[in-house]
């Protein structure tokens, strides 16, 4: 397989352990070209320390990951070629200004990079602080400045971790319409994120991580239609709707919300309900399908395995498949 | 960023990059050394201490016989004062200074998180290190000869450029006497950078500046300590700090070299270890700060 045939990330038994704590356990990876794959997972779920693995800043101690074929471990700076982004908060020299800082990176990255400090501080809207120290810059400069630094590689693959954090409303905006852009432009991108708004809208896959290890990884779509079907019921009678639900055959999980009455059913079995409503004299006002929601089976997925192992597969890993979703 | 969705694309047609080399990773740790304050602080040290031996001299305009033969020429050459500030700062200031910028250089970046910034760029960690290494070394040489320069201009200034006696009674040339002021400085750069080796190494082992620092300075105030304790007269040829005075052969005539070289393959023993073991640390390393 040639280097541009090549998946963009492929982790492989991906295992990092401090002493007693394994912070990563046997994650597998797949990020292909052209994904916006999301990785998320609840702070401390081990996503920042996979990044770095696959930045090679960190030694596994077990596993490998590859990007674009190349091992960061053994290939060093090579395995980074078309690869960029930042871990945690990007870092900078506070004592140098924010196109002395761009200048020593492009120096570092070669490949005429220089030539293309102009063009990514107007992408990132830092052209007019771009002779300020960034020991002044706010959060979100820095953030926007990461990108910039970022950009200077013109990447074919964009690791990104928490890039939204700390940003004000409008900055996440123009942080997600900035992304969404890139991967317009053919980037694959690698986002770690715990900001489910922010993934639902920018990704095709996801990874979900928790405790080291990885609990689902697939399409988003996947994820949700797994989630299982929901419907919102709202009647005139609220009571009595949900008696005459619970009576029913094939509706399952119902509860009341306070905005109405929550069921999961298949569509014959929903046909079924409404027609015992009127046979009991209830007025339905509105009979809507819900999907679940990302947040829903996120924390579905990550609550129901905190501290015990994953009902995975050898692997750890539960490839298009919910783990932990109620049947 | 409001303009993002307007502006061209970023990604192009791209053929093999061509990666920086180490020289291009030293020039800008140098510019690094350069836009911080921390830098010219021990500039200032090392230059301060010979124009406060001269003014000081001036001020009290001591005559006659001294212990040090150099002293005792204090009046009568400008050149007798770079020799007597090598003699006063080899002891431990020079050593002092260079600590500060070698047991910074790793440890400061890794600390502030600067460190996975550039190791996620086009260079690999063992280009880093030598561009690390190398601009402790240029700064401890120019911490050296900017202090034997101001030492020798105020010296100079004050008393004027005339010959000098040497350690073994030879009087030599003005110009003479500055040539060999500059090589013996040039001399004393051995176990100089042998102290930036071991400071370098440290940074990278303990990741905390003040801890590669602290035990730089410590590790040479051991030595010293080890040199004074009766009955290991024996080691002495073989402590670092005996090195420091590997510049007095040349200060003789004819030239005594046998210091130097000793000097030479003593400082290695101290050297090649530590460049090494910080290398390799540097290499497997986990960063993981910032």
């Amino acid at each position: 397989m040639s280097e541009d045939d090549a998946p963009p990330v492929r982790a492989r038994g991906l295992v990092k352990r401090y002493k007693e704590v394994l912070a990563v356990d046997h994650v597998d990876l797949n990020v292909d070209h052209g994904d916006v794959y999301g990785f998320l997972g609840p702070n401390g779920a081990g996503k920042t320390t996979t990044l770095r693995m696959a930045l090679g800043l960190i030694v596994p101690s077990g596993g490998t990951v590859e990007l674009f074929g190349r091992d960061p471990m053994r290939e060093g700076a090579r395995a980074l070629e078309g690869v960029a982004g930042f871990v945690e908060a990007p870092r900078f020299y506070p004592y140098m200004t924010a196109r002395k800082n761009l200048e020593l990176l492009a120096a570092l990255d070669g490949d005429g990079a220089a030539g293309r400090i102009g063009e990514v501080l107007d992408v990132v809207e830092l052209a007019p602080r771009a002779r300020h120290r960034v020991g002044g810059f706010s959060h979100g400069m820095r953030q926007r400045l990461g990108i910039a630094a970022a950009l200077l590689r013109r990447p074919r693959l964009l690791i990104l971790d928490e890039p939204a954090t700390g940003l004000d409303p409008a900055g996440m905006r123009d942080m997600r319409l900035l992304i969404r852009r890139l991967a317009d432009d053919g980037i694959t991108v690698l986002l770690s994120s715990h900001q489910l708004p922010e993934v639902q809208e920018l990704c095709d896959r996801v990874a979900i991580v928790d405790s080291g290890r990885v609990v689902y990884e697939g399409a988003l779509a996947d994820l949700r239609r797994q989630g299982g079907a929901g419907y919102r019921l709202r009647t005139a009678d609220e009571e009595r709707a949900i008696e005459v639900a619970r009576a029913q055959a094939g509706i399952a999980s119902v509860r009341a919300t306070g905005e109405g009455i929550d069921f999961q059913a298949d569509e014959g079995h929903v046909a079924e309900l409404s027609l015992a409503l009127g046979r009991a004299g209830i007025g339905i006002l509105s009979l809507s399908p819900e999907l679940a929601t990302l947040e829903s089976l996120f924390f579905r997925l990550t609550e129901s395995h905190a501290g015990e192992p994953a009902a995975t597969g050898r692997d750890g890993r539960a490839e298009g498949e919910l783990v932990g979703a109620e049947p | 960023m409001s303009s993002a969705a307007t502006a061209p694309p970023l990604v192009e047609a791209r053929s093999r990059p061509r990666r920086p080399s180490t020289l291009t990773v030293y020039r800008w740790e140098l510019r690094k050394l350069v836009a911080q304050k921390r830098t010219y602080l021990g500039f200032v040290l090392v230059c301060a201490l010979p124009l406060i031996f001269v003014i000081v001299e001036n001020i009290h305009e001591r005559q006659g016989h001294r212990d040090n033969i150099f002293a005792s020429q204090i009046s009568q050459s400008g050149l007798a004062t770079p020799v007597l500030m090598l003699l006063f700062l080899s002891v431990f200031m020079h050593h002092v200074v260079v600590s500060l910028v070698a047991g910074d250089i790793v440890a400061n970046e890794d600390g502030n998180g600067t460190l996975k910034t550039i190791l996620t760029r086009s260079v690999d960690r063992g280009q880093v290190y030598a561009a690390k290494l190398l601009a402790a070394f240029s700064y401890a040489a120019c911490a050296l000869f900017l202090s034997a320069a101001v030492a020798t201009l105020a010296g100079v200034a004050s008393w004027g450029f005339h010959s000098i006696t040497t350690f073994s009674g030879t009087v030599v040339s003005a110009p003479k006497g500055l040539l060999l002021v500059f090589a013996a400085n040039a001399c004393f750069l051995i176990p100089l950078l042998t102290v930036v080796c071991i400071g370098v190494m440290l940074s990278t082992v303990t990741r905390n500046s003040a801890a590669a620092v602290v035990g730089t300075i410590g590790f040479i105030i051991l030595v010293l300590i080890i040199g004074q304790i009766p009955g290991l007269e024996s080691l002495h040829p073989y402590l670092l700090t005996d090195q420091f005075e590997n510049w007095h052969g040349l200060l003789r005539t004819p030239t005594d070299w046998a210091p130097i070289g000793h000097s030479a393959w003593v400082c290695a023993l101290y050297a090649v270890p530590s460049v090494v073991a910080g290398y390799l640390v540097f290499l497997r390393r986990d960063v993981a700060g910032g």
